[in-house]
């Protein structure tokens, strides 16, 4: 355990390292997470014009919600998406021979291995957000962000689940660059919350495809409206995943022929 | 123009077979611009309440539009051209006697073709699952895109829009020469494409003085005014057909000069 702890940090910091060398890109991405945030409230701000509100969630209520939004994109960008571009790379340059001949979990180096600080802007612009529309907006209380944590980690684990199994799909078909876009648009549908689309909407984003667990649940958790049963859906659902990913890692390892030589 | 042609036949079926060596891809590649579609769940309910200037029905064929739009406009030439220059493989392109510009348009209209059949598919299901964004409305005559004007004129469209956007990108990623990390750039540039062009709102739907403003940047001519004159919304022609004609025009000659100059100061690394 304290061997993969410390390969953590010397992962991460030689990646920090390497992305300090475009410091003028870290100035950029920031400015076009900001522009990209009041993009988005302009596109909320249109619903809210005639009275009009998205399935009983109020201004800002649904502030919280795009800022959890705002948030997870931050995450995804900065831990999940790096390595999910590199489990491509891995396979096609045949790379992955020397992950798997580490003396550690090939499924632990290939996901942990990158860290991309491009991320941490809409982290903190997501979490500013929340904190605004929560604090000053709604005032709520420690305990109320407390209670968001724990759906707020499932969220996360379920999008690391899904992102994992479609990068391993290259061991199959070798080029996949764009899975990192498409799980992009998946989070996407996470913006707004789950009751403020159609109802057939509604119905594909809670059980086909589980992006009410991303945002809504995290937001109906901070708001104290959450009920035990979704946060046992979110628990079951989080682990079901998490272990089928791991299943699926391990039979398409079995598939998996090296490119050089 | 034998020959034209022939350059034309060869180019696209190159990059045609090249662009079908990886389906898996194309499939997530038109998963990955639902963001119209993902729109479209949330407007369909907003205006379900009626207290929107369009309706349910308006608003589905609306979006519809905007995704079949999408397909046929998008573009990715600039992570290709920053990828030719930093690794100095523009080199033997520029040996050719043939503008580079056309080998980069070549793999657009090519992906656009292999991705066909998806998009095909998911517009057959779209309307199975909205019959309504086919039915007239309020007892008038027409029905969607059944006129035959309006189908060529909105094609027509679509490639100006796709034109348009094109070299609003191939500029851009001119700029690679000067600079080596281009994209970035281009993520700036994607903000007002994804706000101000009618992707996540229709124009009709923005204050009215926002919405003038972006009458006249280039924006909207890349999504909205296609994808309304392909959903038959009662809208103005000829002013928009004015604005577009100009930004090609100062594009185009932009792109010119960024090119020639950009030749200059190119140092042809690597190979």
């Amino acid at each position: 355990m304290k061997r993969y702890l410390r390969t953590l940090r010397l992962f991460w910091s030689t990646s920090i390292g390497a992305e300090m060398e475009y410091r003028t890109n870290f100035l950029m991405a920031s400015l076009a997470s900001l522009g990209m945030l009041s993009g988005s409230l302009f596109g909320l701000s249109l619903f809210y014009q005639h009275g009009y509100t998205m399935g009983a969630w109020r201004w800002p209520e649904v502030l919280v919600v795009m800022g959890l939004y705002t948030t997870m994109d931050g995450l995804q960008t900065t831990f999940l998406a790096p390595n999910r571009q590199r489990i491509t790379e891995y396979v096609r340059e045949g790379t992955l021979d020397f992950v798997l001949l580490k003396p550690m979990d090939s499924q632990f180096i290939v996901s942990i291995r990158d860290l991309s600080v491009w991320g941490i802007p809409n982290i903190v612009l997501g979490l500013s957000l929340v904190l605004y529309a929560g604090s000053v907006e709604l005032k709520l209380g420690w305990s109320n962000y407390l209670n968001a944590l724990l759906p707020m980690g499932l969220g996360v684990f379920i999008l690391y689940s899904i992102g994992f199994m479609l990068g391993t799909l290259t061991i199959w078909f070798v080029k996949l660059w764009n899975v990192t876009i498409a799980m992009q648009s998946l989070l996407e549908a996470g913006r707004y919350p789950v009751n403020a689309y159609s109802p057939g909407f509604r119905m594909f984003f809670i059980y086909v495809v589980p992006v009410v667990f991303l945002t809504t649940v995290p937001a109906e958790a901070m708001l104290d409206r959450m009920t035990t049963g979704w946060l046992l859906t979110s628990v079951i659902l989080a682990a079901g995943l998490f272990v089928t990913a791991r299943i699926f890692w391990l039979i398409a390892l079995r598939s998996y022929t090296s490119a050089s030589s | 123009m034998n020959s034209f042609l022939r350059k034309i036949r060869t180019f696209l079926s190159v990059y045609y077979s090249l662009m079908t060596t990886y389906r898996a891809e194309i499939f997530l590649w038109a998963i990955a611009t639902s963001l119209p579609l993902i729109m479209m769940g949330v407007w369909i309910e907003a205006g379900a309440s009626g207290r929107f200037p369009m309706n349910e029905a308006e608003l589905t064929r609306y979006f519809i539009a905007v995704f079949i739009v999408r397909q046929f406009s998008i573009v990715w030439v600039i992570h290709d051209f920053e990828y030719h220059v930093v690794t100095g493989r523009l080199s033997p392109l520029l040996l050719q006697p043939i503008n580079p510009a056309w080998r980069f348009i070549a793999p657009h209209l090519s992906e656009q073709l292999a991705r066909l059949p998806f998009v095909v598919c998911l517009v057959a299901l779209l309307l199975w699952l909205y019959p309504q964004a086919l039915s007239a409305q309020d007892g008038s005559e027409e029905r969607w895109a059944l006129v035959f004007n309006r189908i060529v004129l909105s094609g027509v469209m679509i490639y100006c829009a796709f034109a348009l956007r094109f070299l609003m990108q191939y500029t851009l990623a001119m700029l690679a020469f000067w600079m080596e990390r281009v994209t970035a750039c281009d993520r700036l540039l994607m903000i007002p494409y994804l706000f101000l062009s009618g992707l996540i709102a229709p124009l009709e739907m923005f204050p009215e003085n926002i919405r003038i403003l972006a009458t006249y940047t280039p924006f909207p001519y890349l999504v909205w005014f296609p994808a309304s004159l392909l959903a038959g919304g009662d809208i103005q022609i000829l002013k928009p057909l004015v604005v577009i004609t100009a930004w090609l025009l100062v594009f185009q000659l932009i792109a010119r000069t960024v090119w020639r100059r950009g030749l200059y100061k190119y140092s042809a690394m690597g190979t």
